[in-house]
């Protein structure tokens, strides 16, 4: 990370700790900001909001691990999670998961080459009733259907202006 | 939107806020004994009575004390508490604030789970609205001396923060693993102080309870399980959605009324709870027959209970906090066995062990989550066990 990167994330963290307190119990909040607007909390950053809450780095450490939203390794733009749950495992997700494996040419648990989306399974997401579900990022699809797979994450890129990849053209 | 099935909390008939009006009105610890008589019980599963859980919280020493909302909604095949924060916030921002008032709180905390991040800012407008209107804030609608306020946190992914003590230790900034009880939340809760926490239909209620009285909510349902339950249903059948319906109603009713006739078998209180057969559907979904905290998935007699029971097992050795040993490797062992069961190569003698290593589990493990994980397991095994035992391989590729 180079010098400067690192003085903006140190002081935005500042910032995130004055906001939410430098209590233990503000913890969770800052790692979620973090995690929010870095996609991952990287081991800087938990040294930076160690130092700031006075508990050991380690302390940190364990929690950012604990958590199945916190992450120390880098998720894409938009985080992809298909709930696997009994419902929406009966109302055929498995069909939704391979086509999303086939729109963006990765597995689950891997982020595309551009750093663009990332793949992950849900516990029950609480849309059973409308299943399958998915969360893209914060929001949430339910019924979703192979065919709308290709919707959904063309709605993604075209928010930022992208080109469609080539289908398993990026993996990691 | 998926079906809505009236009851007093879909079709609330009192006022707005007249519950804590009332409430604002009485000493608090007749607010306690009025919740008390009601006869409700906590709504998440575990049926604690809310009085005494108000009760104790008022008795206990100190003057800081917290009435945290339990919205972590992780069970699979619940989604009844999403529908209340939807459409009812203000139910279950009212019975926080009663709460409040009832044991002393000042501060009301909502721990919703981070799956439900985008109904976050329709929960803080709604905070917002009720801020203006002197419904929170200082001197609550004029009540001197009662100061309540309700901030929202955030969870991060994690099924285990619903149970009490991991919710607490997650909103100090740990990682979520229970603790060990006594001492119980009410005296020792977030940072060291009397806590309550209840779920989120549970405070709806005891809103609606102290708008229209105990003697109403206490005449809804059976005698030993007052009032409605919401129930979540999903699964095979015609009309998922969430439905309210008086306590005690049975297993057959309540499927002819979501148009799921014809199940082999239902799935009462979600991962965690038990595999009920069509033999028994005459039974009672009521804290004295099936306690539920109201998911309801229903298996059509074409569905394969070993992927069923697989399926809750690999959520349990996921969502396992690995603080204790029967939870963090029984359910790895029992998923197994399920692996054995689904090839055909699982033997009676082995199974029987399997078995005494699920009721171990259900004695000895620390948490509510580790004693009742193996529960899918026990019960599909027991009571399917034709269809589990010497199966052939390409069975278990037919779904």
């Amino acid at each position: 990370m180079l010098a400067t990167e690192q003085q903006t994330l140190g002081a935005e963290i500042v910032e995130m700790a004055d906001k939410h307190g430098r209590s233990r119990s503000a913890l969770i909040p800052i790692l979620q900001a973090v995690q929010e607007k870095y996609h991952h909390i990287s081991d800087f950053a938990m040294q930076e909001v160690a130092r700031l809450l006075d508990v050991h780095p380690v302390e940190v450490y364990s929690v950012v691990t604990f958590y199945a939203f916190l992450n120390t390794k880098d998720l894409g733009r938009f985080v992809i999670r298909l709930c696997r749950t009994i419902s929406c495992d009966m109302q055929n997700k498995d069909k939704v998961a391979r086509q999303l494996q086939n729109e963006l040419g990765i597995e689950f648990g891997q982020t595309t080459r551009d750093g663009n989306f990332t793949l992950e399974w849900a516990n029950c997401l609480g849309m059973c009733d409308q299943g399958p579900a998915m969360l893209v990022n914060d929001q949430v699809f339910t019924q979703v259907t192979a065919e709308k797979v290709h919707d959904i994450i063309d709605g993604c890129r075209r928010s930022f202006g992208l080109y469609p990849v080539i289908p398993n053209g990026g993996s990691q | 939107m998926a079906s809505h099935k009236p009851g007093p909390i879909f079709s609330c008939e009192s006022e707005p806020n007249e519950g804590l009006k009332k409430a604002l009105g009485m000493p608090r610890a007749d607010v306690i004994a009025e919740i008390r008589q009601s006869g409700l019980k906590g709504r998440g599963g575990a049926g604690f009575p809310t009085g005494v859980k108000w009760n104790l919280a008022a008795a206990a020493q100190g003057d800081v004390k917290f009435v945290v909302c339990n919205a972590d909604e992780g069970e699979p095949g619940t989604f009844k508490d999403r529908v209340l924060l939807s459409d009812y916030a203000d139910l279950v921002f009212e019975g926080m604030t009663i709460g409040g008032y009832a044991i002393g709180a000042q501060t009301g905390v909502v721990y919703l789970r981070g799956e439900y991040r985008y109904l976050l800012k329709h929960l803080q407008a709604v905070l917002a609205r009720r801020r203006e209107q002197n419904l929170l804030g200082q001197n609550v609608m004029g009540k001197e001396g009662f100061d309540f306020d309700i901030e929202i946190r955030l969870g991060s992914g994690a099924y285990v923060c619903g149970e009490e003590t991991a919710l607490i230790e997650s909103m100090e900034g740990q990682r979520g693993e229970p603790r060990n009880r006594p001492p119980f939340p009410v005296n020792t809760g977030y940072l060291d102080r009397p806590t309550v926490v209840n779920n989120v239909e549970t405070l709806a209620l005891a809103c609606c309870i102290m708008a229209r009285g105990a003697q109403w909510f206490a005449g809804i349902g059976t005698q030993r399980s007052a009032g409605s339950k919401l129930f979540s249903v999903s699964g095979d059948c015609e009309n998922p959605g969430v439905y309210e319906f008086p306590m005690g109603i049975t297993i057959a009713k309540l499927l002819k009324e979501v148009g799921g006739e014809g199940a082999k078998a239902v799935q009462v209180g979600g991962a965690s709870g038990h595999c009920v057969p069509a033999s028994q559907f005459t039974r009672a979904l009521a804290f004295e027959d099936i306690p539920t905290g109201g998911s309801i998935i229903v298996f059509s007699p074409e569905r394969d209970m070993l992927r069923v029971a697989e399926n809750f097992l690999e959520f349990f050795v996921e969502e396992s906090c690995g603080q204790c040993t029967p939870c963090r490797d029984g359910n790895v062992k029992l998923l197994e066995g399920v692996e054995l069961l689904k090839e055909g190569r699982c033997s009676i003698a082995y199974l029987n062990e399997l078995k005494a290593l699920g009721e171990t589990m259900q004695l000895v493990a620390k948490c509510g989550l580790g004693q009742s994980s193996a529960n899918a397991f026990l019960s599909i095994v027991e009571n399917f066990k034709d269809e589990v035992l010497g199966r052939e391989y390409a069975y278990a590729e037919s779904y």
